[in-house]
């Protein structure tokens, strides 16, 4: 997605060195960022990395330990109840009323965003219309699909119109195509105005959603910038193979060292090797001629595309899931 | 972009100059209204589960059914007829058990991703709790209503008057509503249902049988007495006994407002801090 035209340089998302310590878990460790009106701010890392714990203090859900939080000009922490009017949230970290039927869930969030009740049962109307629910709106939600869960949830966080929507991780756990029937929701809504700081697992997911991307890890953003910026980063593709009989590890090494265009990381676990490569066709040709030549049986040779683990490799040296829980590791 | 199923239909829509902006509420408003819309949910999630409002009623019925057939021979409670004693006695046992309901209804939701939406909405964060706290009152309602209505097919009849007689209900009311928050408190305290659930009946039976719910505690043991006859639950069955049937109302109605008040203010400060701490 193209970002939109820049109408002055206006954050309406302010984190400011947040801290979060839960005892000894040091869940983040001192994270700034700013999102401007009408941008989409993905953050993404992997399951223990603090993305959630990020939303959960812009939210006002949780307090800082120390840093300060700033959502449309307000103090998130000093005025929670400003704050709040101004934001939707969805996602993990949020839900519905399996008992209430889908009408009754939005109105009951209308009614406590301090909607009459007249005006919580038109917005409830126009959502459900909106997420395609209006035939399941007197429908109890736990008869309710994956997906029409997940709506159900995302429209209960547009009730109030928030300026500011924040998604957490909206579509772990959800089939290919109701995915991309949700990513279609989450572009209209991007498309009317509405600032997005939304978290993910899946590189995809940040590239089709997000302007911009904040790689985390252990509390911190390890890198930021665009996704193609962060691609750029990652040297592109990557040529992968694996010998057929792991005695071969280190001769496949050398041989994607010498055809590849950057450090071979060796993954023991999966005994595969991958190396970047700047032109993926003539890299896989020479390595091909290369494993014929040295008559190196193989199990794996194959291209990819960087992947979430890829821009962990390439930023921190070890992979997504290689990492732990920062409560295990601390 | 592509539209697909979901997105389609989206055209007819309230466009920003249709939308109403929030009621300006002060503090206490807010609270008020958001308890009734709390409230509101938490009835709708009682009704919907039947299995749980069948046994709400079924286990009161039984122990009035149990207890006056099975004790009423052989107990001497003075110059009442047995089941006159026991009603109010049941009601409050009832109020009492039925506040297991509230820890684990919060013990529920707080482990839920709906308590965080709860949270990121500009609503009264008290009212979580008073809505909770209200609805289980409510329930009390029905359930001492059946009670009564039983206790009346078996032979139970108010002597007072009817001005005390709904006295008594409202005083069991009270009672069960302050229960709740100490219960609420638990739920808040131990957060997993399963703990919430074995630890509910730990309190409620001493309190329920070591008083004069079924039987009269003079005829306990000294050093139980000790316990039996101070003990809030004693104090609300005497007051409500002495209200339905006669007798020395002040001194029991006064030490059961007190024992309200105290529990009350006790527990609903420490509810706030531990919802206010999760």
């Amino acid at each position: 997605m193209k970002r939109p035209v820049e109408t002055g340089h206006q954050a309406i998302i302010q984190a400011e060195n947040v801290v979060k310590h839960y005892g000894d878990v040091h869940a983040l460790n001192g994270i700034s960022l700013e999102v401007d009106q009408g941008e989409v701010y993905g953050l993404l890392g992997p399951n223990g990395a603090g993305k959630t714990t990020l939303v959960r203090i812009l939210a006002t859900l949780v307090k800082p330990t120390s840093g300060r939080c700033l959502v449309g000009g307000v103090d998130a922490h000093q005025n929670p109840m400003a704050v709040r009017s101004q934001i939707g949230l969805a996602g993990q970290s949020a839900a519905v009323d399996d008992l209430l039927t889908g009408r009754e869930n939005l109105e009951i969030v209308g009614r406590l965003y301090q909607f009459s009740r007249a005006e919580a049962r038109r917005r409830a109307d126009d959502i459900l219309e909106r997420m395609s629910l209006t035939d399941a709106a007197d429908r109890q939600v736990r008869t309710y699909s994956g997906g029409m869960r997940r709506r159900i949830d995302l429209g209960a966080s547009l009730v109030g119109r928030p300026e500011v929507l924040m998604l957490d991780e909206p579509t772990t756990g959800l089939d290919p195509r109701t995915r991309n029937d949700l990513w279609q929701l989450i572009h209209q809504l991007v498309a009317e105005g509405t600032t997005l700081l939304l978290t993910t697992q899946y590189l995809d997911e940040a590239d089709e959603l997000a302007h911009r991307l904040g790689v985390i890890d252990q509390g911190k953003i390890i890198a930021e910038g665009t996704p193609d910026e962060l691609k750029e980063r990652l040297g592109g593709d990557r040529l992968q193979a694996g010998p057929a009989n792991p005695a071969d590890m280190s001769r496949v090494t050398a041989i994607l060292a010498s055809v590849g265009d950057g450090e071979p990381y060796v993954d023991e676990r999966r005994q595969v090797v991958s190396v970047p490569v700047a032109d993926r066709i003539t890299s896989l040709l020479a390595a091909g001629q290369a494993f014929e030549d040295e008559s190196l049986t193989l199990s794996d040779l194959s291209v990819s595309r960087p992947s979430l683990d890829d821009v962990f490799l390439a930023i921190t040296g070890k992979t997504a899931e290689d990492d732990t829980e920062p409560g295990a590791a601390a | 972009m592509t539209t697909t199923d979901a997105t389609q239909h989206g055209s007819a829509k309230l466009t920003a100059a249709q939308l109403e902006p929030p009621l300006k509420r002060n503090g206490l408003v807010r609270f008020l209204a958001d308890t009734a819309t709390m409230t509101r949910r938490n009835v709708l999630y009682l009704v919907r589960r039947p299995q749980v409002v069948v046994f709400a009623l079924i286990s009161p019925i039984m122990f009035v059914a149990l207890f006056n057939y099975v004790f009423g021979g052989s107990m001497s409670v003075g110059e009442l007829s047995y089941i006159d004693f026991l009603i109010p006695g049941i009601m409050v046992q009832t109020v009492m058990f039925g506040g297991g309901n509230t820890a684990i209804g919060l013990a529920e939701d707080m482990g839920r991703g709906v308590i965080d939406r709860f949270r990121s909405l500009p609503m009264s964060r008290l009212a979580v709790l008073s809505g909770r706290t209200a609805a289980d009152a409510a329930r009390g309602i029905i359930t001492n209503t059946v009670i009564l209505t039983v206790g009346f097919v078996i032979g139970f009849r108010f002597s007072n008057g009817i001005g005390w007689a709904i006295g008594s209900f409202l005083l069991v009311l009270l009672f069960g509503y302050s229960i709740t928050w100490a219960y609420a408190w638990m739920g808040l305290k131990l957060k997993s249902v399963e703990a919430v659930q074995a630890a509910t009946f730990l309190p409620a039976f001493p309190l329920t049988f070591a008083a004069s719910t079924f039987a009269p505690v003079t005829g306990m043991p000294d050093w139980l007495q000790v316990f039996s006859a101070n003990q809030p639950v004693t104090q609300v069955v005497d007051a409500a006994r002495a209200m339905m049937h006669g007798g020395d109302i002040a001194g029991p109605l006064v030490r059961s407002l007190l024992w309200c008040a105290g529990i009350l203010l006790v527990f609903g400060f420490l509810s706030v801090r531990e919802y206010r701490k999760g």
